[in-house]
């Protein structure tokens, strides 16, 4: 174990996610839907030295595995993130997020005359392009501040 | 297929373009020869948003080809006033209509009512999106008048916002034309549509001059800067008055430039521009008739 991870206590069982960009834990906290009030044990190190990043985020995760849908959007803030899935205090899997196509129902649609922000029925589609994303129906481009974005539903 | 359904003019491809314009030149010619085609077809026309042109030439083009239409109405008057949503009204009118041509203040709007519906849909206008059957008609416009060959076209007025100026830059990009756009800085082209010009690898050059590229064009497309965008009624005055054309400017242009705008115009064009031949807008709109037609016609016999 490094000296950097032990800034950050070990979790039993749940996942840690390290390598976030420095300053994008909370935006990966929003991600995930926690605010404090959901109960979860959650360990956030922010600008921990880091070798690849020159310095980064660590957001660890007690008694929680994270869906699909929760790790396509991570990748869109933290493409560099790794998921460490832990049980009984081991790392059980390991591995890279990867950016997805597109992210569907997850983001929402900055442009105001999007016709996502109307009263239809309709869950909203990005495709994700190297480096921003593009809503499938308005063609409106983000490139910065993704986590804004993010859905409250 | 875009033979289904027509959201974009993206979804056209060279071929596709060149199919459309070749049916509408041949309907051209002898347009009684389609009266006949759909006399069973019936078209539904939504019109969220006014429209004198798009809708009135729909409807044109459908009777000319022996069929009929359905019409919303205004808004006011319709169901949407009860809170309706766009995906159950589209739903409704499959029913009823062989197509449908929707007109809608949203992006977006008619690429979501295509995953409602079945049958041929044609975007008739979506906000600030697309327009694509009035570039099919500009394209048609252009081929007729200069061709597509060596070509050079300088759209100007209001790029942020005007959807028939997003579509044709799109459309351009499939004959390999030179595009250059000419608006002042508030009102440039949006990011969403140089992502797809520099994707398409277009020769595009932005300007807030008219006049340093005028003599090289082939054609000058104007839109009106509409006022209604502007924040500051001031703001609008600064840049409205260096985005009019008038004869004396055109003295500086090549004699073959086509002049052409989606009208309706405001103050853009002077009046003294109409009667020379440069002018070429009405011509522009009166082929809304034949291209609609060919559209509509391609569309049904798909069916």
């Amino acid at each position: 174990m490094s000296d950097h991870e032990l800034r950050v206590s070990k979790i039993k069982s749940g996942t840690v996610i390290d390598h976030i960009p420095g300053g994008q834990a909370l935006n990966v906290l929003a991600i995930l839907g926690i605010d404090g009030s959901t109960g979860e044990a959650v360990s956030v190190g922010m600008n921990v030295p880091s070798d690849r990043l020159g310095r980064k985020d660590i957001v660890k995760v007690e008694s929680r595995e994270l869906s699909q849908d929760e790790v396509d959007v991570i990748s869109l803030i933290a493409p560099m993130a790794s998921i460490n899935i832990i049980r009984d205090y081991e790392v059980q899997r390991k591995h890279r997020v990867e950016r997805p196509n597109s992210v569907q129902g997850v983001l929402e649609c900055p442009n105001p005359s999007c016709i996502t922000n109307e009263r239809e029925p309709v869950k909203t589609r990005f495709t994700v392009l190297d480096d921003a994303v593009r809503c499938d129906y308005c063609e409106t481009i983000v490139r910065d501040n993704i986590a804004e974005h993010i859905s409250d539903d | 297929m875009w033979t289904d359904q027509l959201v974009s003019a993206k979804q056209l491809s060279r071929a596709d373009i060149d199919a459309v314009l070749d049916h509408a030149a041949e309907i051209d010619e002898n347009p009684a020869a389609f009266a006949d085609r759909h006399t069973d077809k019936l078209l539904a026309l939504l019109f969220y948003e006014p429209s004198t042109r798009t809708r009135l030439s729909f409807e044109t083009a459908m009777k000319r080809l022996g069929g009929d239409v359905i019409d919303m109405g205004s808004v006011e008057a319709s169901s949407v006033k009860k809170g309706e949503t766009l995906a159950d009204t589209v739903r409704v009118i499959e029913g009823y209509a062989d197509g449908i041509v929707l007109r809608h203040p949203s992006q977006g709007s008619a690429t979501m009512a295509a995953e409602y519906v079945d049958v041929p849909l044609v975007n008739a206008g979506d906000g600030a999106g697309q327009h694509p059957t009035q570039t099919l008609l500009d394209l048609y416009t252009i081929r007729k008048n200069v061709g597509f060959d060596d070509l050079t076209v300088g759209i100007m007025g209001d790029l942020k916002y005007g959807r028939t100026v997003h579509s044709l830059a799109n459309a351009l990009t499939q004959v390999d034309a030179s595009q250059h756009f000419i608006s002042p800085d508030s009102l440039k082209l949006p990011r969403r549509v140089r992502y797809d010009l520099h994707e398409a690898g277009a020769n595009v050059k932005e300007h807030t001059e008219l006049d340093e590229i005028l003599p090289s064009l082939d054609v000058l497309y104007v839109t009106r800067i509409q006022r209604e965008r502007f924040p500051d009624e001031s703001e609008y005055r600064a840049v409205a008055g260096q985005y009019q054309i008038d004869a004396e400017l055109l003295e500086a242009a090549s004699d073959d430039l086509i002049v052409m705008h989606p009208l309706p115009r405001v103050d853009e064009i002077a009046a003294d521009v109409d009667g020379t031949d440069f002018a070429n807008y009405f011509e522009q709109a009166h082929n809304g008739i034949p291209v609609r037609m060919a559209l509509l016609d391609m569309m049904l016999d798909n069916e």
